[in-house]
């Protein structure tokens, strides 16, 4: 019964994080149509910031601090995706509007390029980044039963960023005039909205996201140049399976993956789990094209 | 009319750009067409990689893709053993030059850089490879064209190359003894846990095998996919098969969240014992020593062996890379590989394959990890086996050694339990 | 007015000169270079036979495939068992023997056959192509969604092959033969007749796909491109054509695996991977979707910069790389062949004076997509 319910936990935080690193792409992907190859790179900025911010704590600020430097690396790895995100829209991105495959073709190049660069300034090995004190450990629910704290931090986390972009996206000026444009972007003009700095700041929300998932995804990951790669492929599936547009769709891909990835993967091995998934994901896209919340539209072509 | 003209010439013109390429992609950058040089042996008697006052050798790892964490730092090694070299007046009283090509984690290019190294750069020998793809990769390349390979990291074994010098452990130099301590010390009940590829199920195969003869008893065994990154559910089945041992061969990124994992779920050193045999210093930095303190690894060489040799190696890696680099077994078997190449070029007199490769038989020298001498017929090392305990500061405190260097036994003819493993050679 | 005809057929000759010239150089080839880069531009010339396949696919029917690579693997491991088989000479493959297999697996048997490995070389990729094309386009599963799923069908071989390492070599992949029909493949000899059997199948497949496009079936696969539903409502069904050309551009790729694995002397899941897979895509790009010459260009230029890059600059090429596409996809959004076209065309005008510019059929094409 213990592992039912371990397993049940663990679902939902793989969930959890798969909802993280896809959250920033139903974004940038799912509102402007951006196929953002470069995402991992992002999540890879976020984790880097994470490593910077503490190597700062270690070396200037007394010791007894340290453990709050996480809290304030979750800023630092929003930022620096966020403004990274800002001047490769500004520089490239808002020239490949209208042409999401040639987007993949040239964040592709993007994300070769970071790589390198994290190479070039952090070294090819590994870098490690210790985990604040008040997140070690689990909660005992019973003896064989524990849910590690980090685990529950990132539950925490992902419910607060989802909370905060649906407040954004709904509840705020900036978000109505990020709708509009993205539902029709000449009418959005004509009523004054200025698409170019919308486009711009949705690009760069998007990235921003993509750092937090790189900041949380050091507590229980490797941090190295090439870890985008590991999350990117995940990433798209979650947004392509939830359905575009739609952030509810994001959650529910999410789930439905990481549920269904837990469940395969203790039944039988991770290999054949992970064949299970995306066979799934082939079949029900077979069923459902659009995923599982698809905007509704007249339109054809 | 006109348009179909303009086609004609349009494709003309594409033909024409076409053909450009193909002089470019044939010429390629630094070698003006050397005419149809058969592709005789590189290293035969005078050849050009001996030329003038230098001599040529390749460095072939990976330093771009997902292998670029682990293969810099043996390049990083490699270069360190030539400078060196070079300071004291090279060998022959001729200069190394190395050549670098990136392999860039991809088996086909290691193939394909390997062959460029051989026959475009005519080098002397190739240090180079990490996985054992890229070694089985690389392998029919210098066969056929007669190169030196030096290899140097531990692998599965059940191979010897007559083109291949390998200065890491093979099964008999670190799992086997390394099996035997844990069953002696910590338990009966093993699990094994394993990337999917060739090293972690050739080891398992041997383990099982093992466990079998001595009689330890299998908890399970699991494999996940290279770049696996989410542990929980393995952890939850270790915890219900509730082993006394993991042994761990699970391959570079793949360790960092499984410990990081492990801990967070409440399984600490002192809970269950688990053993890694492709987790060394360089990996504790990028894992944390505060995970993975009290976890267990087998090597040839720490950071903390005790030999003059190693003083001065750590010392001199440390002055040129920065003091908060670390050094390895891999590490020190990619620098150990250079210095066992020159000597035996030394005593060859030439850099000839054939030569060098009768020169390096049971050539001995004090390596950091203490004496190695080369098993004429293997082409492998006598290497001293290990077991260390991670400590707080991410270095490892031995807790066992062989007593002398164990000799190698790729095909492990000597293990009477070992003799089902491989039919044929 | 004669001496206006005059002139242009002399420059027809010229031209025709040019074709000549190309041809002799390709043929020539072998002639200038050394060992190593002949058979480098032969692996080159294989990937162009991929990116023609490619580009038939995207390029003309607007479909973007991101799991070419699968069809390239599994072409390339249907020769790779040949020449695996040839090699182990009737006893059971290396890696067979480590992993602990006894007996060859029944679906090995087959490809003892240099034949019958060719034909299902072909079959394989073309099969599975139509299998998830079946289901695929009869959905109208289309654009971005369809390149997704091409993904996932990436990740479902990559981890199949890498996790049944008994029967297909694992991570290794097949490496380690030297013979076809008794020539050794190191040879000198055997691999500049690979290098101009690779050509040949190179031109075939450049004039097959050159007739395809300009039937009336190319015909309609661009009118799928630049509008679905107009063409479905005119009475095609565009769930077939799309089928057809997916699966022809998956036999491509599989003929190009076949001609990899014999040019590189190995394959492994590594070359099915997502990389491998946007790479070939990038072939087309670079070189100009939607007209063949592009493609073929693209994959021989690029697979040029790539090796040159990474041996000039090994510890840096990454930039180079990742600027090359970028600043291509800006500024070059029809590729090589798009600038050609236009700087032929500006050539000309300047030469013949200020002459009405023909009309624009070609821009149209590309806003499309």
């Amino acid at each position: 019964m213990e592992v039912v319910w371990l397993q049940l936990f663990n679902g939902i935080s793989v969930s959890s994080i798969l909802l993280l690193i896809a959250l920033g792409l139903a974004v940038t992907f799912g509102q402007m149509n951006v196929i953002n190859m470069a995402h991992g790179e992002l999540i890879m900025v976020g984790a880097y910031a994470t490593y910077l911010t503490q190597q700062l704590f270690q070396a200037y600020l007394p010791s007894s601090w340290f453990d709050q430097y996480f809290l304030l690396s979750i800023l630092a790895s929003f930022a620096a995706a966020f403004l990274i995100g800002l001047l490769l829209e500004k520089v490239l991105i808002r020239f490949l509007y209208g042409r999401p495959l040639d987007s993949l073709l040239a964040t592709w190049g993007v994300g070769l390029a970071l790589q390198q660069l994290a190479r070039s300034i952090f070294g090819a090995p590994n870098v490690g980044v210790k985990s604040p004190s008040w997140l070690e450990g689990g909660l005992a629910v019973t003896d064989g039963l524990v849910f590690p704290y980090k685990r529950l931090f990132i539950l925490g986390l992902v419910a607060l960023c989802l909370l905060a972009m649906f407040l954004y996206i709904y509840r705020t000026a900036a978000g109505r005039r990020m709708r509009a444009v993205m539902q029709n972007r000449d009418m959005a003009a004509c009523l004054g909205i200025s698409t170019r700095r919308v486009d711009s700041m949705t690009f760069a929300i998007g990235s921003g996201l993509a750092g937090i998932a790189g900041c949380a995804l050091t507590l229980i990951g490797p941090i190295g140049p090439s870890i985008g790669t590991y999350y990117i492929v995940d990433a798209f599936m979650v947004v392509v399976l939830g359905g575009v547009g739609k952030l509810i769709g994001t959650v529910v891909g999410a789930l439905g993956i990481g549920m269904t990835n837990t469940l395969f993967e203790f039944w039988t091995t991770a290999s054949l789990g992970k064949v299970l998934v995306f066979l799934c994901i082939v079949a029900f896209l077979q069923w459902k094209p659009k995923g599982f919340v698809a905007l509704r539209t007249r339109s054809l072509d | 009319m006109r348009e179909k003209k303009s086609k004609f010439k349009r494709q003309a013109l594409g033909l024409a750009a076409l053909s450009l390429a193909v002089m470019l992609a044939g010429c390629g950058q630094n070698e003006p067409a050397s005419g149809s040089s058969p592709s005789a042996s590189p290293g035969a008697s005078s050849s050009p990689s001996e030329s003038g006052s230098e001599i040529k050798v390749g460095i072939l790892h990976s330093l771009s893709g997902t292998m670029a964490i682990s293969e810099v730092s043996v390049k990083d090694a490699e270069m360190m053993a030539i400078e060196e070299i070079n300071a004291k007046g090279g060998v022959l009283g001729k200069k190394i030059v190395p050549v670098t090509e990136d392999g860039a984690s991809d088996w086909p290019t290691f193939a394909e850089k390997a062959r460029k190294l051989l026959s475009e750069d005519k080098v002397a020998t190739v240090f180079g490879g990490w996985t054992s793809a890229s070694r089985k990769a690389m392998l029919p390349v210098f066969e056929e064209l007669n190169g030196l390979l030096w290899y140097p990291v531990q692998y599965e074994g059940l191979e010897a190359s007559p083109n291949i010098f390998y200065t890491g452990a093979t099964t008999n130099q670190q799992i086997i003894p390394a099996v035997d301590w844990l069953l002696e010390n910590r338990g009966k009940k093993v699990y094994l846990l394993g990337s999917d590829y060739v090293f972690p199920r050739t080891a398992n195969k041997i383990i099982k095998a093992q466990l079998e003869a001595k009689g330890g008893e299998l908890a399970g065994e699991e494999y996940t996919p290279l770049g696996h990154t989410d542990y929980t559910t393995i952890i939850s089945k270790i915890k219900a098969a509730d082993p006394d041992i993991v042994f761990n061969t699970l391959n570079g990124d793949s360790n960092v969240a499984f410990f990081k994992q492990l801990k967070d779920a409440g399984i600490g050193a002192a809970d269950m014992t688990t053993l890694s045999v492709s987790v060394a210093e360089e990996e504790i930095r990028g894992i944390g020593a505060d995970v993975l303190a009290g976890h267990l690894a087998a090597w040839n060489y720490f950071q903390t062996t005790d030999t003059p040799a190693n003083k001065t190696f750590v010392e001199a890696y440390k002055a040129k890379y920065g003091a908060d680099r670390v050094t390895a077994d891999p590490i020190e078997a990619g620098y150990a590989a250079v210095y066992l190449w020159a000597a035996a070029v030394e005593k060859a007199g030439s850099t000839d394959v054939a030569k060098v490769k009768e020169a390096a038989k049971e050539l001995e020298w004090d390596a950091p990890e203490g004496k190695v001498k080369i098993d004429g017929e293997t082409q492998h090392l006598y290497k001293m086996a290990r077991i260390g305990e991670v400590q707080a500061d991410g270095q490892f405190k031995e807790l066992w050694n062989s007593g002398e260097p164990v000799k190698p036994d790729p095909h492990l003819e000597s293990y009477d339990w070992a003799s089902g493993l491989s039919s044929g050679k | 007015m004669k001496a206006m005809m005059q002139k242009m057929s002399a420059s027809r000759y010229g031209l025709a000169g040019i074709y000549l010239l190309a041809a002799a150089l390709l043929m020539l080839a072998p002639m200038f270079t050394s060992d190593f880069r002949l058979n480098l531009l032969a692996k080159f010339l294989a990937f162009a036979i991929a990116a023609v396949g490619l580009d038939l696919l995207w390029g003309y029917t607007g479909i973007l495939s991101l799991g070419h690579g699968v069809f390239f693997g599994l072409g390339g491991y249907a020769m790779a068992m040949h020449l695996k088989l040839q090699a182990s000479g009737g006893r059971l493959p290396d890696f067979m023997d480590w992993s602990g297999l006894t007996k060859l697996p029944w679906f090995w048997a087959p490809f003892g056959n240099f034949w019958l490995a060719v034909i299902l070389g072909i079959a394989i990729p073309a099969v599975v192509a139509l299998f998830l094309g079946y289901f695929t386009f009869r959905n109208r599963i289309r654009g971005v969604y369809f390149t997704i799923l091409t993904q996932a069908l990436v990740i479902i071989s990559v981890t199949l092959i890498t996790g049944q390492q008994a029967y297909t070599g694992g991570t290794n992949g097949i490496t380690g033969y030297g013979e076809l029909f008794g020539y050794s493949l190191a040879s000198p000899e055997t691999k500049t007749a690979l290098y101009y059997v690779t050509a040949a199948v190179l031109v075939l497949v450049f004039l097959l796909a050159r007739i395809i496009v300009k039937s009336r079936f190319g015909k309609v696969l661009r009118a799928i491109r630049d509008g679905e539903n107009r063409v479905r409502f005119l009475g095609y069904n565009p769930a077939k054509y799309q089928m057809a050309v997916f699966v022809l551009s998956a036999a491509f790729s599989g003929i190009a695996g076949m001609l990899f694995v014999l040019h590189v002397g190995i394959i492994s899941p590594s070359m099915m991977g997502i990389v491998p897979s946007i790479e070939m895509v990038l072939w087309v790009a670079i070189g100009g979707r939607g007209t063949l010459i592009g493609a073929a260009l693209g994959a021989l230029l690029l697979n040029g910069a790539k090796s040159t890059f990474s041996e000039t600059y090994p510890d840096i090429w990454l930039f180079f790389m990742g600027a090359l596409f970028i600043v291509t996809t800006v500024f070059l959004p029809r590729g090589i062949a798009g600038l050609a076209v236009d700087g032929w065309r500006k050539l000309r005008l300047l030469l013949r004076g200020k002459r009405k510019e023909e009309p624009d059929h070609e821009r149209s094409r590309y806003s499309a997509v």
